[in-house]
């Protein structure tokens, strides 16, 4: 084959005699040309095979000097072979074979390489790419591209780099020089053969970004121990593992591999590496598709319904929540293993939402369905506030993961408007609580509520009444309507928490005061965008 | 506010639970410590002279620091462990103590600017302090408390007996 040069034949003398696969073979060589690689393995065999047979017609010191440059896709877009293309190589001084010059025939055929356990042979044939896809399409998703990503075994990178250490050696031997930055990866000559095959049976294309990815794991438990001797060699390299899982993970193996002297390698690891027995095991094949969001604005009827579900010691409380009542039909439809909910802000379970609603976002977890037009959206919104009294929601959109920080925004910074309606101990009035609605700006100093100390930390928060107005109903009663500042506790506002929020309604009104009711009027967060519902 | 009293001797210890859902198991652990009903400093004619939160030469409460959820750094209060001394005009005093196991997280230090609030409003903003207990102990001493009612039969036997 025109892309190998007089100066890879020792290269591929030895690993094809060592038991090295053919395309492992031609990574060696920094043959770049993905198509060739996608030949089929017997071809590259012959070809190989026929690259060595084949005797030197004439002497061509200049090829010996040429360097091939790196990925270079070396006019070499045909797909047969025939013996006219290997008369093209120049002839080299005799270089004396490691072996008997055909002994290379037998030795790699039929066996498992030893270097990439297989993976570059049984893994890129069409049975394996239908077991992929048979999975892919009965796990039902649905996706307009994929990202394929695979996980190998970290004794691969121990025995490339005895296999290369080996090559090295022979180079040497013979004078010759070799560029190890060249060689091209294993992963990435995989995904060359394997990603048009998958892309073919699924239908769409291989994308980098695809949000659905199809995730393989593989295993050789044969050659498990081979890493064990990095320990010993560079031993802070390896970290104990906190969970049972290895403490030889891939990305402490490169690191182990880098850094441990060629010398001290070659000393504990066979070069070149030995044949396995057995082909890796291609253990999972799992898909997943990238988190969708939903967001949308929610209503609460309900002085009885938390925001999230109110289990104590395994025993729920209350029945259903807030976000129960959302997620349940958005599970439904999207298809998603979990959700996780999160709101601008939240009420208490007694405390009504009224006016345009708090903005909220639902993320689902690896959606089966991802498509949705505004026509469905719209007619999920419609199931969802047709199953309940207690919550509605409008606005119910799909929006990007970066906009859900538009609404913890809203959280902090945005203002909040109340309704609430407030008992006196002692009579009150109508011109007794009109002092209120000139009070403008009222600052306030506020210890961690009691209700909520057990789980917040003790702290003193200044906070802000913007504005009031009162409704006087009767001589223990009157309604207030407050806009605060975000994160103000409202119901201590109004009963003084034992004195620890100052000041309060009791003492400026000069009297004992307890909240009844309170409603959240309005949430002044201009996110999610409005919709024409 | 939404509290329930369980009165402990002359102490009352408010445990806070949510009146609306009617539920008698307190869910939020906190305790407020406050003065009972029939504790002296509550009859009239009492006038307190000074409150004192430096409880030995080496502790004041007032030196409490708590920090974070788990409330780090807190002073660990035992059922007798003092929380103040206050004195009273006519000569007497009074030692508070904590009646609960847990850890101190702050105490009313608006009753040292304005000692009357303590007689005034002693079940509100006269407390005297607010104490965590252990998660796993806070039912038994929600246990080892009397309730209000149980508390009034006490009183009513104590008029008795004297009478």
């Amino acid at each position: 084959m025109s892309s190998l040069t007089e100066k890879d034949r020792p290269v591929v003398q030895l690993l094809l005699n060592t038991g090295t696969c053919p395309r492992c073979i031609l990574r060696f060589c920094c043959v770049g040309s993905q198509t060739l690689y996608r030949h089929p393995d017997k071809d590259l065999m012959k070809d190989l095979q026929d690259f060595l047979k084949k005797t030197q017609e004439k002497e061509d010191a200049v090829c010996l000097d040429v360097v091939d440059p790196p990925r270079k896709r070396i006019r070499l877009e045909h797909t047969e072979e025939g013996p006219e293309d290997l008369s093209h190589n120049g002839a080299l001084s005799q270089i004396p074979s490691v072996t008997d010059g055909n002994a290379a025939v037998g030795s790699s055929a039929g066996k498992v390489c030893n270097v990439c356990l297989g993976i570059l042979q049984e893994f890129c044939e069409a049975d394996f790419v239908k077991k992929v896809c048979q999975k892919v399409n009965s796990a039902d998703y649905q996706f307009t591209s994929f990202v394929f990503s695979v996980s190998l075994p970290p004794q691969l990178s121990v025995r490339e780099r005895a296999a290369w250490l080996g090559v090295k050696q022979q180079m040497r031997n013979l004078g010759l020089s070799l560029a190890k930055d060249d060689i091209v990866q294993l992963k990435e000559a995989y995904k060359w053969i394997i990603h048009p095959q998958l892309a073919e049976e699924l239908g769409v294309p291989a994308d980098g970004k695809s949000l659905f990815e199809v995730s393989v794991v593989f295993a050789h438990p044969e050659t498990d121990e081979e890493c064990r001797f990095l320990a010993t060699a560079c031993p802070d390299c390896f970290k104990p593992a906190k969970n049972k899982q290895s403490v030889f993970t891939r990305m402490a193996v490169m690191k182990a591999l880098e850094k441990i002297k060629e010398e001290d390698f070659l000393k504990h690891f066979p070069c070149p590496p030995s044949s396995p027995k057995n082909l890796c095991d291609a253990l999972e094949i799992q898909c997943n598709n990238g988190a969708v969001f939903v967001a949308g604005r929610y209503n609460k009827y309900s002085r009885n319904l938390p925001q999230t579900p109110w289990i104590i010691d395994g025993e729920r409380k209350l029945e259903s929540s807030v976000e129960e009542l959302i997620s349940e039909h958005l599970m439904a439809e999207f298809k998603a293993d979990s959700f996780n909910f999160s709101s601008s802000g939240r009420e208490d379970v007694d405390v009504r939402t009224l006016g345009n609603g708090r903005p909220f976002a639902i993320e689902l977890v690896n959606p089966r369905r991802i498509h949705f037009t505004a026509e469905e959206m719209k007619r999920l919104q419609q199931a969802i506030n047709n199953s309940s009294d207690k919550i509605q929601v409008r606005d119910l959109q799909l929006v990007t993961r970066s906009a859900i920080g538009r609404m913890k925004e809203g959280e902090e910074e945005k203002t909040k408007t109340y309704s609430a309606l407030i008992w006196t101990d002692r009579a009150i009035q109508r011109e007794d609580i009109t002092l209120l609605d000139d009070i403008k700006e009222l600052k306030l100093d506020q210890k961690t509520p009691l209700r909520v100390l057990h789980r917040r930390p003790l702290a003193v928060r200044c906070r802000v009444i913007h504005t009031m107005s009162s409704e006087y109903i009767d001589e223990h009663h009157f309604r207030l309507h407050l806009k605060t500042q975000a994160g103000t506790y409202i119901k201590e506002f109004v009963h003084g928490d034992f004195g620890r929020t100052k000041p309060n309604i009791g003492s400026l009104l000069n009297r004992t005061a307890d909240i009844l009711e309170l409603d959240v009027e309005s949430v002044d967060v201009d996110w999610p965008p409005t919709l024409d519902n | 506010a939404d509290v329930k009293g369980r009165p402990c001797e002359d102490f009352c210890v408010l445990q806070h639970s949510n009146r609306r859902h009617n539920i008698s198991i307190s869910f939020f652990r906190i305790c407020v410590i406050t003065l009972a009903e029939a504790h002296p400093l509550l009859r009239s004619g009492k006038t307190i002279k000074s409150i004192n939160y430096q409880i030995s030469a080496n502790c004041s409460r007032l030196q409490n620091k708590v920090s974070g959820k788990s409330k780090r750094g807190a002073q660990f209060l035992t059922e007798l462990a003092p929380l103040c001394r206050i004195s009273s005009s006519d000569g007497e005093e009074y030692t508070i103590y904590s009646c609960i196991r847990g850890r101190l997280i702050e105490v009313n230090e608006n009753i040292l600017s304005n000692p009357a609030l303590l007689q005034e409003k002693p079940s509100t903003e006269g407390y005297i302090a607010v104490v965590l207990p252990k998660f796993e102990e806070s039912k038994s001493i929600t246990q080892g408390l009397l309730t209000q009612k149980e508390y009034e039969e006490v009183l009513l036997k104590r008029r008795n007996a004297s009478s």
